[in-house]
Protein backbone atom coordinates (compact mmCIF):
# COMPACT_ATOMS: atom_id res chain seq x y z
CA UNK A 1 0.00 0.00 0.00
CA UNK A 2 1.32 3.57 -0.54
CA UNK A 3 1.63 4.34 3.00
CA UNK A 4 4.05 1.77 3.11
CA UNK A 5 5.88 2.32 -0.25
CA UNK A 6 7.71 5.56 1.29
CA UNK A 7 10.04 3.53 3.58
CA UNK A 8 10.33 0.84 0.92
CA UNK A 9 11.56 2.75 -1.19
CA UNK A 10 14.03 4.59 1.18
CA UNK A 11 15.44 1.26 1.91
CA UNK A 12 15.53 0.06 -2.26
CA UNK A 13 17.38 2.97 -2.77
CA UNK A 14 19.73 3.10 -0.11
CA UNK A 15 20.60 -0.43 -1.01
CA UNK A 16 21.03 0.22 -4.68
CA UNK A 17 23.74 3.40 -3.88
CA UNK A 18 25.66 1.37 -2.14
CA UNK A 19 27.04 -1.90 -1.32
CA UNK A 20 26.82 -1.32 2.37
CA UNK A 21 24.48 1.10 3.25
CA UNK A 22 24.63 0.42 6.85
CA UNK A 23 27.85 2.81 7.19
CA UNK A 24 26.45 5.43 5.33
CA UNK A 25 25.69 9.01 6.23
CA UNK A 26 24.14 10.34 3.01
CA UNK A 27 21.16 12.07 3.28
CA UNK A 28 18.03 10.40 1.48
CA UNK A 29 15.59 12.85 0.48
CA UNK A 30 11.99 12.54 -1.03
CA UNK A 31 11.69 13.98 -4.43
CA UNK A 32 7.97 13.16 -5.33
CA UNK A 33 4.97 11.50 -3.30
CA UNK A 34 2.60 11.63 -5.58
CA UNK A 35 -0.36 8.97 -6.42
CA UNK A 36 1.07 8.56 -9.72
CA UNK A 37 4.69 8.45 -8.87
CA UNK A 38 7.09 8.51 -5.56
CA UNK A 39 10.60 9.49 -6.39
CA UNK A 40 13.30 8.53 -3.59
CA UNK A 41 16.83 10.26 -3.57
CA UNK A 42 20.28 8.82 -1.44
CA UNK A 43 23.46 9.68 -2.71
CA UNK A 44 23.46 9.83 -6.59
CA UNK A 45 20.91 7.22 -6.96
CA UNK A 46 17.18 7.92 -7.47
CA UNK A 47 14.07 5.54 -7.39
CA UNK A 48 11.28 5.96 -8.88
CA UNK A 49 7.89 4.10 -7.85
CA UNK A 50 5.78 4.21 -11.16
CA UNK A 51 1.87 4.99 -11.17
CA UNK A 52 0.08 1.47 -9.73
CA UNK A 53 -1.46 0.65 -13.66
CA UNK A 54 1.64 0.98 -15.22
CA UNK A 55 2.41 -1.47 -17.80
CA UNK A 56 5.60 -3.61 -17.52
CA UNK A 57 5.83 -4.44 -20.92
CA UNK A 58 5.74 -0.75 -22.07
CA UNK A 59 8.14 0.79 -18.97
CA UNK A 60 10.56 -1.93 -20.44
CA UNK A 61 10.78 -0.09 -23.79
CA UNK A 62 10.26 2.98 -22.59
CA UNK A 63 13.47 2.80 -20.75
CA UNK A 64 15.32 1.39 -23.75
CA UNK A 65 14.47 4.26 -25.94
CA UNK A 66 15.83 6.79 -22.73
CA UNK A 67 19.08 4.24 -22.83
CA UNK A 68 19.19 4.35 -26.49
CA UNK A 69 19.13 8.14 -26.41
CA UNK A 70 21.83 9.61 -24.18
CA UNK A 71 22.12 13.15 -24.78
CA UNK A 72 18.69 13.39 -25.05
CA UNK A 73 17.43 11.62 -22.23
CA UNK A 74 18.57 10.65 -18.95
CA UNK A 75 19.41 7.02 -19.24
CA UNK A 76 18.86 4.45 -16.09
CA UNK A 77 20.54 3.06 -14.10
CA UNK A 78 19.13 -0.42 -14.89
CA UNK A 79 17.22 -1.90 -18.05
CA UNK A 80 14.31 -2.91 -16.84
CA UNK A 81 11.87 -2.01 -13.95
CA UNK A 82 12.20 -4.26 -10.90
CA UNK A 83 8.90 -4.70 -8.41
CA UNK A 84 8.26 -3.45 -4.75
CA UNK A 85 5.09 -3.72 -3.07
CA UNK A 86 3.26 -4.14 -6.06
CA UNK A 87 5.19 -1.27 -7.74
CA UNK A 88 7.55 -1.11 -11.08
CA UNK A 89 10.64 1.01 -9.43
CA UNK A 90 13.31 2.52 -11.92
CA UNK A 91 16.66 3.51 -11.17
CA UNK A 92 18.57 6.88 -12.36
CA UNK A 93 21.06 9.12 -11.61
CA UNK A 94 20.77 12.26 -9.45
CA UNK A 95 20.74 15.03 -11.72
CA UNK A 96 20.45 19.00 -10.44
CA UNK A 97 16.09 20.24 -11.50
CA UNK A 98 15.83 23.20 -12.50
CA UNK A 99 15.11 25.47 -9.96
CA UNK A 100 11.41 26.02 -8.74
CA UNK A 101 12.17 29.09 -6.54
CA UNK A 102 13.97 31.02 -10.15
CA UNK A 103 11.78 30.18 -13.27
CA UNK A 104 12.98 32.90 -15.03
CA UNK A 105 15.91 30.61 -14.98
CA UNK A 106 14.77 28.19 -16.62
CA UNK A 107 16.36 26.46 -19.80
CA UNK A 108 13.75 27.05 -22.54
CA UNK A 109 16.25 27.18 -25.33
CA UNK A 110 17.56 23.52 -23.60
CA UNK A 111 14.19 22.45 -23.21
CA UNK A 112 13.24 23.24 -27.09
CA UNK A 113 16.54 21.84 -28.40
CA UNK A 114 15.99 18.39 -26.32
CA UNK A 115 12.49 18.36 -28.10
CA UNK A 116 13.50 18.91 -31.56
CA UNK A 117 16.61 16.38 -31.02
CA UNK A 118 13.88 13.59 -30.10
CA UNK A 119 11.41 14.66 -32.64
CA UNK A 120 13.92 14.08 -35.14
CA UNK A 121 15.50 10.81 -33.96
CA UNK A 122 14.60 7.53 -35.09
CA UNK A 123 13.04 5.42 -32.27
CA UNK A 124 15.43 2.96 -31.46
CA UNK A 125 12.60 0.27 -30.73
CA UNK A 126 9.14 0.01 -30.88
CA UNK A 127 7.60 1.90 -28.40
CA UNK A 128 3.78 2.39 -27.48
CA UNK A 129 1.92 5.32 -28.61
CA UNK A 130 2.82 8.95 -26.89
CA UNK A 131 -0.25 9.30 -24.05
CA UNK A 132 -0.22 12.93 -23.74
CA UNK A 133 -4.11 12.64 -25.24
CA UNK A 134 -4.93 9.37 -22.80
CA UNK A 135 -4.03 11.60 -19.95
CA UNK A 136 -5.68 15.00 -20.90
CA UNK A 137 -9.04 12.56 -21.54
CA UNK A 138 -8.37 11.17 -17.97
CA UNK A 139 -8.24 14.68 -16.54
CA UNK A 140 -11.66 15.48 -18.57
CA UNK A 141 -13.06 12.59 -17.49
CA UNK A 142 -12.02 13.27 -13.44
CA UNK A 143 -13.09 17.14 -14.30
CA UNK A 144 -16.84 15.77 -15.02
CA UNK A 145 -17.14 13.19 -12.17
CA UNK A 146 -15.88 15.72 -9.51
CA UNK A 147 -17.07 18.76 -10.62
CA UNK A 148 -20.56 18.59 -12.64
CA UNK A 149 -21.63 21.75 -11.55
CA UNK A 150 -18.57 24.21 -11.15
CA UNK A 151 -19.71 27.38 -13.31
CA UNK A 152 -15.91 26.67 -14.99
CA UNK A 153 -16.82 23.01 -16.46
CA UNK A 154 -19.26 23.88 -19.11
CA UNK A 155 -16.90 26.30 -20.82
CA UNK A 156 -13.74 23.59 -20.37
CA UNK A 157 -16.03 20.65 -22.19
CA UNK A 158 -16.96 22.99 -24.82
CA UNK A 159 -13.30 23.75 -25.50
CA UNK A 160 -12.69 20.08 -25.14
CA UNK A 161 -15.59 19.44 -27.47
CA UNK A 162 -14.17 21.14 -30.58
CA UNK A 163 -10.63 19.05 -30.52
CA UNK A 164 -10.28 16.07 -33.10
CA UNK A 165 -10.93 12.57 -31.72
CA UNK A 166 -7.08 11.69 -31.88
CA UNK A 167 -6.66 14.70 -29.57
CA UNK A 168 -9.25 13.58 -27.72
CA UNK A 169 -7.55 10.81 -26.70
CA UNK A 170 -10.51 8.69 -28.99
CA UNK A 171 -8.61 7.25 -31.96
CA UNK A 172 -5.29 7.01 -33.17
CA UNK A 173 -2.63 10.18 -33.70
CA UNK A 174 -2.27 10.99 -37.43
CA UNK A 175 1.61 10.74 -36.83
CA UNK A 176 2.59 7.01 -36.00
CA UNK A 177 6.62 7.22 -36.06
CA UNK A 178 7.84 10.48 -34.39
CA UNK A 179 9.29 10.13 -30.88
CA UNK A 180 7.49 12.38 -28.37
CA UNK A 181 8.26 12.93 -24.49
CA UNK A 182 4.27 13.64 -24.04
CA UNK A 183 3.91 15.71 -20.77
CA UNK A 184 6.94 18.26 -20.83
CA UNK A 185 6.89 20.70 -18.52
CA UNK A 186 10.14 22.40 -16.64
CA UNK A 187 9.70 19.92 -13.90
CA UNK A 188 10.91 17.41 -17.15
CA UNK A 189 14.34 18.88 -17.25
CA UNK A 190 17.66 18.13 -15.21
CA UNK A 191 21.20 18.70 -15.47
CA UNK A 192 23.23 15.57 -15.55
CA UNK A 193 26.02 14.82 -13.77
CA UNK A 194 24.84 17.27 -11.16
CA UNK A 195 25.10 21.15 -11.40
CA UNK A 196 27.21 21.83 -14.77
CA UNK A 197 26.38 18.47 -16.88
CA UNK A 198 24.75 19.50 -19.94
CA UNK A 199 20.44 19.47 -19.61
CA UNK A 200 18.23 15.91 -20.06
CA UNK A 201 15.05 15.14 -20.50
CA UNK A 202 13.23 12.48 -17.41
CA UNK A 203 10.39 10.71 -16.76
CA UNK A 204 9.33 8.19 -19.72
CA UNK A 205 6.61 7.16 -18.42
CA UNK A 206 4.39 9.25 -21.50
CA UNK A 207 6.91 9.01 -23.50
CA UNK A 208 6.13 6.80 -27.05
CA UNK A 209 5.52 7.81 -30.48
CA UNK A 210 3.05 10.48 -32.07
CA UNK A 211 2.17 13.82 -32.69
CA UNK A 212 5.13 16.24 -32.13
CA UNK A 213 2.84 18.97 -31.45
CA UNK A 214 2.21 17.84 -28.42
CA UNK A 215 5.28 18.54 -26.50
CA UNK A 216 5.29 22.27 -27.70
CA UNK A 217 1.60 22.48 -26.91
CA UNK A 218 2.14 23.38 -23.16
CA UNK A 219 4.15 26.06 -23.40
CA UNK A 220 2.07 27.60 -26.44
CA UNK A 221 -0.98 27.24 -24.15
CA UNK A 222 0.68 28.77 -21.28
CA UNK A 223 1.82 31.44 -23.71
CA UNK A 224 -1.48 31.52 -25.46
CA UNK A 225 -3.15 32.02 -22.17
CA UNK A 226 -1.17 34.95 -21.28
CA UNK A 227 0.49 33.20 -18.96
CA UNK A 228 4.25 32.76 -19.90
CA UNK A 229 6.37 36.03 -21.45
CA UNK A 230 6.07 36.44 -25.32
CA UNK A 231 10.17 36.69 -25.00
CA UNK A 232 10.25 33.01 -23.35
CA UNK A 233 7.66 32.02 -25.87
CA UNK A 234 9.74 33.04 -28.65
CA UNK A 235 13.15 31.93 -27.33
CA UNK A 236 11.64 28.49 -26.60
CA UNK A 237 10.31 28.38 -30.57
CA UNK A 238 13.08 30.07 -32.20
CA UNK A 239 15.38 27.67 -30.47
CA UNK A 240 13.04 24.55 -31.24
CA UNK A 241 13.17 25.86 -34.63
CA UNK A 242 16.85 26.09 -35.20
CA UNK A 243 17.35 22.38 -33.91
CA UNK A 244 15.30 21.66 -36.87
CA UNK A 245 12.43 20.27 -34.85
CA UNK A 246 9.72 19.39 -37.28
CA UNK A 247 6.42 20.02 -35.13
CA UNK A 248 6.28 23.48 -36.60
CA UNK A 249 7.50 25.09 -40.19
CA UNK A 250 10.71 26.53 -39.84
CA UNK A 251 9.06 30.32 -39.75
CA UNK A 252 5.81 31.70 -40.44
CA UNK A 253 3.00 31.35 -38.38
CA UNK A 254 3.23 28.20 -36.34
CA UNK A 255 -0.24 27.97 -34.68
CA UNK A 256 -1.36 26.12 -37.73
CA UNK A 257 0.27 23.50 -36.46
CA UNK A 258 -0.10 24.00 -32.65
CA UNK A 259 -3.87 25.39 -32.36
CA UNK A 260 -6.00 21.89 -31.58
CA UNK A 261 -2.49 20.06 -29.35
CA UNK A 262 -2.65 23.77 -27.49
CA UNK A 263 -6.70 23.86 -27.03
CA UNK A 264 -5.87 20.04 -25.56
CA UNK A 265 -3.51 21.51 -23.33
CA UNK A 266 -5.46 24.42 -22.39
CA UNK A 267 -8.15 22.20 -21.31
CA UNK A 268 -6.46 19.73 -19.67
CA UNK A 269 -4.74 22.26 -17.47
CA UNK A 270 -8.01 24.13 -16.91
CA UNK A 271 -9.90 20.47 -15.82
CA UNK A 272 -6.64 20.25 -13.45
CA UNK A 273 -7.07 23.62 -12.24
CA UNK A 274 -11.36 23.33 -11.68
CA UNK A 275 -10.87 19.83 -9.81
CA UNK A 276 -7.89 21.01 -7.36
CA UNK A 277 -9.94 23.90 -6.50
CA UNK A 278 -13.00 21.88 -5.99
CA UNK A 279 -11.26 19.54 -3.86
CA UNK A 280 -9.64 22.25 -1.80
CA UNK A 281 -12.88 23.87 -1.44
CA UNK A 282 -11.73 27.54 -2.62
CA UNK A 283 -12.18 29.65 -5.97
CA UNK A 284 -10.05 29.77 -8.79
CA UNK A 285 -7.41 31.90 -8.54
CA UNK A 286 -6.69 34.58 -11.55
CA UNK A 287 -4.71 32.06 -13.22
CA UNK A 288 -6.93 29.33 -13.81
CA UNK A 289 -9.04 31.61 -14.59
CA UNK A 290 -7.09 32.32 -17.60
CA UNK A 291 -7.14 29.37 -18.64
CA UNK A 292 -11.02 28.70 -18.28
CA UNK A 293 -11.37 32.28 -20.29
CA UNK A 294 -9.85 30.90 -23.08
CA UNK A 295 -11.41 27.75 -23.04
CA UNK A 296 -14.64 29.97 -23.92
CA UNK A 297 -13.18 31.80 -26.68
CA UNK A 298 -12.38 28.89 -28.29
CA UNK A 299 -14.87 28.43 -31.79
CA UNK A 300 -14.29 25.27 -34.19
CA UNK A 301 -10.81 24.11 -35.01
CA UNK A 302 -9.95 24.83 -38.85
CA UNK A 303 -8.93 21.73 -40.52
CA UNK A 304 -4.95 22.52 -41.07
CA UNK A 305 -4.11 23.43 -44.37
CA UNK A 306 -2.07 21.45 -46.88
CA UNK A 307 1.61 21.41 -46.31
CA UNK A 308 2.69 23.20 -49.83
CA UNK B 1 -6.75 51.62 -12.41
CA UNK B 2 -6.88 55.11 -12.79
CA UNK B 3 -8.45 56.97 -16.23
CA UNK B 4 -5.31 58.71 -18.06
CA UNK B 5 -7.39 61.53 -19.31
CA UNK B 6 -10.02 61.82 -16.25
CA UNK B 7 -7.91 60.34 -13.15
CA UNK B 8 -11.44 58.97 -12.50
CA UNK B 9 -11.50 55.19 -10.88
CA UNK B 10 -11.49 52.76 -14.21
CA UNK B 11 -14.20 49.71 -13.20
CA UNK B 12 -13.46 46.22 -15.57
CA UNK B 13 -15.93 44.70 -17.90
CA UNK B 14 -16.08 41.60 -19.53
CA UNK B 15 -17.98 41.21 -22.94
CA UNK B 16 -18.15 37.85 -24.42
CA UNK B 17 -14.51 37.10 -22.75
CA UNK B 18 -12.68 40.31 -23.12
CA UNK B 19 -11.73 42.24 -20.31
CA UNK B 20 -12.31 46.37 -21.00
CA UNK B 21 -11.73 49.22 -18.32
CA UNK B 22 -14.20 51.65 -18.81
CA UNK B 23 -13.66 55.17 -16.77
CA UNK B 24 -16.39 55.57 -14.02
CA UNK B 25 -16.33 59.55 -14.69
CA UNK B 26 -15.52 60.27 -18.68
CA UNK B 27 -17.05 56.73 -19.59
CA UNK B 28 -13.67 56.59 -21.80
CA UNK B 29 -12.45 52.79 -23.04
CA UNK B 30 -9.33 51.37 -22.73
CA UNK B 31 -8.43 48.10 -23.95
CA UNK B 32 -5.59 45.71 -23.48
CA UNK B 33 -3.17 45.21 -26.20
CA UNK B 34 -4.82 43.08 -28.71
CA UNK B 35 -8.27 43.03 -27.60
CA UNK B 36 -9.51 45.08 -30.09
CA UNK B 37 -8.89 42.64 -32.45
CA UNK B 38 -10.43 40.10 -30.03
CA UNK B 39 -13.69 42.49 -30.41
CA UNK B 40 -13.37 43.19 -33.83
CA UNK B 41 -12.95 39.21 -34.09
CA UNK B 42 -15.91 38.69 -31.72
CA UNK B 43 -18.18 40.95 -33.62
CA UNK B 44 -17.11 39.07 -37.72
CA UNK B 45 -18.28 35.81 -35.82
CA UNK B 46 -21.43 37.25 -34.45
CA UNK B 47 -22.40 37.55 -38.52
CA UNK B 48 -20.78 34.55 -39.62
CA UNK B 49 -21.51 31.54 -37.70
CA UNK B 50 -17.78 29.57 -39.51
CA UNK B 51 -15.08 31.82 -39.04
CA UNK B 52 -12.25 31.93 -40.62
CA UNK B 53 -8.65 30.55 -39.61
CA UNK B 54 -7.36 31.95 -35.82
CA UNK B 55 -4.22 33.63 -36.90
CA UNK B 56 -5.65 36.06 -39.27
CA UNK B 57 -6.53 38.57 -36.67
CA UNK B 58 -4.38 41.96 -37.20
CA UNK B 59 -1.92 42.72 -34.86
CA UNK B 60 -1.73 46.22 -33.95
CA UNK B 61 2.31 46.09 -34.05
CA UNK B 62 4.55 43.36 -34.49
CA UNK B 63 4.28 40.38 -32.30
CA UNK B 64 4.28 36.83 -32.49
CA UNK B 65 1.46 35.04 -33.95
CA UNK B 66 -1.23 33.65 -31.17
CA UNK B 67 -4.12 32.03 -31.26
CA UNK B 68 -7.67 33.84 -31.84
CA UNK B 69 -8.70 32.25 -28.25
CA UNK B 70 -5.37 33.55 -26.99
CA UNK B 71 -5.24 36.39 -24.03
CA UNK B 72 -4.19 39.77 -25.10
CA UNK B 73 -0.42 39.84 -23.49
CA UNK B 74 0.68 42.67 -21.49
CA UNK B 75 -2.42 42.77 -19.80
CA UNK B 76 -2.44 41.30 -16.47
CA UNK B 77 0.55 38.54 -16.32
CA UNK B 78 2.79 40.72 -18.41
CA UNK B 79 5.46 41.22 -16.22
CA UNK B 80 5.66 39.64 -13.05
CA UNK B 81 5.10 36.05 -12.36
CA UNK B 82 2.56 34.73 -10.51
CA UNK B 83 2.78 32.29 -7.87
CA UNK B 84 0.39 29.78 -9.32
CA UNK B 85 1.62 30.04 -12.64
CA UNK B 86 5.20 29.66 -10.58
CA UNK B 87 4.03 26.36 -9.80
CA UNK B 88 1.72 25.51 -13.17
CA UNK B 89 5.33 25.54 -14.68
CA UNK B 90 6.31 22.54 -13.14
CA UNK B 91 3.21 20.44 -13.45
CA UNK B 92 1.70 17.43 -15.52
Amino acid sequence: MTTDLLPALTAHVMATAHANPRTCHCATATLAAREDATVVRHAGTVAKAHAPDADPAELTLRLTVATRLPGILLPPLTPTPTELHGRLVTHWPYGTPVDPDDPDAAPWEAAATLLALLHRAPAPTAVPPMRGPAKAAHAIALLRATAPDHPATAPVLHAWATLPPWARGEAPMPDTATLCHGDLHLGQLIRHPAHNGPWLLIDVDDLGTGVPEWDLARPAAWYACGLLAPDEWHRFLTAYRTAGGPAVPPDGDPWTALDAPARALTAQTAARAVTKAVAAGRPLDEVERSLVDACARMGPVCPPAPSS
Amino acid sequence: MQCPKCRAPMHTYNRNGVQIEQCSGCRGIFLDYGELESLTRLESQWSQPAPPAPPAAPQAYPAAPAPAWGAPHGGHHGHHRHKSFGHMLFSS
